[in-house]
């Protein structure tokens, strides 16, 4: 030790000072992107319950959509039809979507099907909402020549399906071909390894997929703009036009009446925050059962 | 084994048994794609005995058991040429059922793969695909493939927990008794022990001997004290070749190649 000089004084590396600065640099512009994004999405969220708190009284839950110049009124046919086509296409997407997820993610590789499958669902992901909205119109509503809550459930599938394939296909093809050669080796077939071990494998992340894909379309508004349009008045006859929460913000926020523009309010709130609850529930339940 | 034996037949017994041949391999050569990893192997593995496969990283000897059950099916590209007689029948031939060829020839590998459900259900799961059981007869059978593989006594009060639940050593003998419990006929073990802590190790060691009496068992090792300690036979493989196969006694005292000697003295490998 007496012969080394390396230790003797505090010299500080220079390529080691170099990389401390380029550390700092880094996570400072880190912190700063992230305090923009959040100070947006805390902005949006603030105004939000600053003018949508007063219209969270028990009568926007109980009361329809009020008359042209009426007082007060509810959302209460709103969320019913919104929850009705919510449930209606996350009931037809979730099966279409998980079984089309398994067949990509088994025969993705072999098979010129599966690979156009693939792409087409790629170019769904990204299709914008309206063009949907009027393939729905072309097809079921000008021919039956009248709205309803069904078209406006079709044109929701057609947007939560690809969302659904997508992360199941991805969630299935993170399962390590080890556990799949260990469920062949014991002389299961196909199916059964594709069900049984596969699917079990990361069931929390094509549930996950599952909810993301309903918070997708509990906001969406172009698509069923020309598919269930909207109803002033309470119904639960799907087969007729329905109201919905997007709809409705959109029509009460540009209206003259200042108890409009208060549900329009209300209805945002609710709908962000039902939206937010659901990417929570879903990022805590894929953490919790995907931890390695 | 028939009662009506004569004492001469039981005595002869041990010796008739180290004779038959359950598998017989002629002229293997296996592809993946165009790139040939195993020449010309031919060998034979012996009934309710341990055969060893040694050699250095890269050396075909994992290729070869999977060709044993046919497990580079599940990968377009992959194709073995040759015979594997098992039981007097090619299994190579097309026409062989995979899936009943699995469940008689089973596997277990190099990292544990329990399934994403309980403890029970991961014995139960290969069961269930080709047996009828009744609730009670399936609680006795995981009960005996989980003490065969040494586990019982540590997982008796938690069946219905996650697989995963285990640590890794308990969760490779969890692999081995869902292997066992199938009853096959050949056990297949891919580097059973490479990621397990020495305890963990000697118990699946112990467990190999004794499995030894009721299966034929292959093992695939990168531990020559391994194969010494629990193998009766021991092959030696290199670039995709047999280069000595022989009783294990005589492979590691007096090998026959000097490439095996160098091999398993460290000399080499």
């Amino acid at each position: 030790m007496k012969t080394s000089t390396m230790n003797a004084a505090p010299v500080v590396n220079k390529v080691y000072r170099k990389r401390l600065l380029q550390h700092r640099v880094g996570i400072a512009l880190s912190v700063a992107a992230m305090s923009l994004g959040l100070a947006v999405l805390l902005w949006i969220l603030a105004t939000l319950v600053i003018n949508g708190v007063q219209a969270l009284t028990p009568s926007l839950f109980t009361a329809t959509t009020p008359a042209p110049g009426s007082e007060g009124g509810g959302l209460m046919n709103a969320i019913v039809g919104s929850l009705m086509m919510v449930g209606l296409s996350t009931l037809v997407s979730t099966p279409i979507g998980i079984l089309a997820g398994i067949y990509l993610a088994e025969y993705g590789e072999e098979n010129k099907l599966a690979q156009v499958t693939r792409f087409v669902t790629d170019i769904m992901l990204s299709a914008p909402s309206i063009v949907i909205g009027l393939f729905v119109y072309t097809i079921y509503v000008a021919n039956v020549n009248h709205f309803s809550g069904y078209a406006g459930s079709l044109a929701l599938s057609l947007i939560a399906v690809p969302v659904v394939v997508r992360t199941t296909d991805n969630m299935l093809r993170l399962v390590p071909n080890s556990l799949l050669e260990a469920a062949f080796a014991l002389g299961a077939p196909r199916w059964k390894v594709a069900m049984m071990v596969r699917l079990r494998a990361v069931k929390a992340g094509v549930v996950t997929g599952v909810l993301l894909a309903v918070a997708r379309v509990s906001g969406e508004t172009a698509p069923l703009l020309f598919t269930a349009l909207n109803n002033q008045f309470f119904s639960a006859d799907m087969n007729k036009p329905m109201a919905n929460l997007p709809y409705v913000i959109y029509q009460f926020a540009m209206s003259p009446y200042d108890n409009w523009r208060e549900l329009a309010w209300g209805g945002a709130l609710l709908v962000t925050f039902s939206v937010l609850a659901l990417n929570i529930i879903s990022r805590t339940l894929f953490n919790q059962k995907i931890p390695n | 084994m028939t009662t009506n034996v004569t004492m001469n037949a039981q005595a002869a017994a041990p010796v008739a048994r180290q004779q038959s041949k359950i598998i017989e391999i002629k002229g293997l050569n296996f592809f993946y794609g165009k790139t040939r990893s195993l020449t010309n192997v031919n060998l034979d593995i012996h009934e309710k005995q341990v055969t060893a496969f040694i050699g250095p990283s890269g050396c075909g000897k994992s290729t070869l058991l999977r060709t044993l059950n046919r497990m580079y099916d599940l990968y377009p590209g992959q194709r073995a040429e040759g015979t594997i007689a098992y039981r007097g029948r090619n299994i190579l031939d097309a026409d062989q059922d995979v899936n009943m060829l699995r469940a008689k020839v089973g596997m277990v590998f190099q990292k544990p793969t329990p399934f994403p459900m309980s403890i029970y259900d991961n014995i139960a799961f290969g069961v269930r695909l080709y047996e009828d059981l009744s609730k009670g007869e399936m609680d006795e059978r995981v009960e005996w493939a989980l003490k065969k593989a040494a586990l019982w006594t540590e997982v008796k009060d938690k069946l219905g927990k996650s697989g995963l639940s285990l640590s890794g050593g308990q969760q490779q003998r969890l692999c081995i008794a869902r292997g066992v419990a199938v009853k096959p006929d050949v056990l297949l073990l891919d580097e059973p022990t490479s990621a397990l802590d020495p305890i963990s190790t000697s118990k699946v060691e112990e467990l190999i001997s004794e499995l030894k009496q009721d299966y034929t068992i292959a093992i695939v090792t990168h531990n020559m004290q391994q194969a010494a300690r629990c193998s009766d036979y021991t092959a030696y493989m290199y670039l995709g070749e047999l280069v000595e196969f022989g009783v294990t006694d005589q492979i590691f005292m007096n090998p026959a190649r000097k490439e095996t000697q160098d091999y398993i003295t460290g000399r080499f490998g």
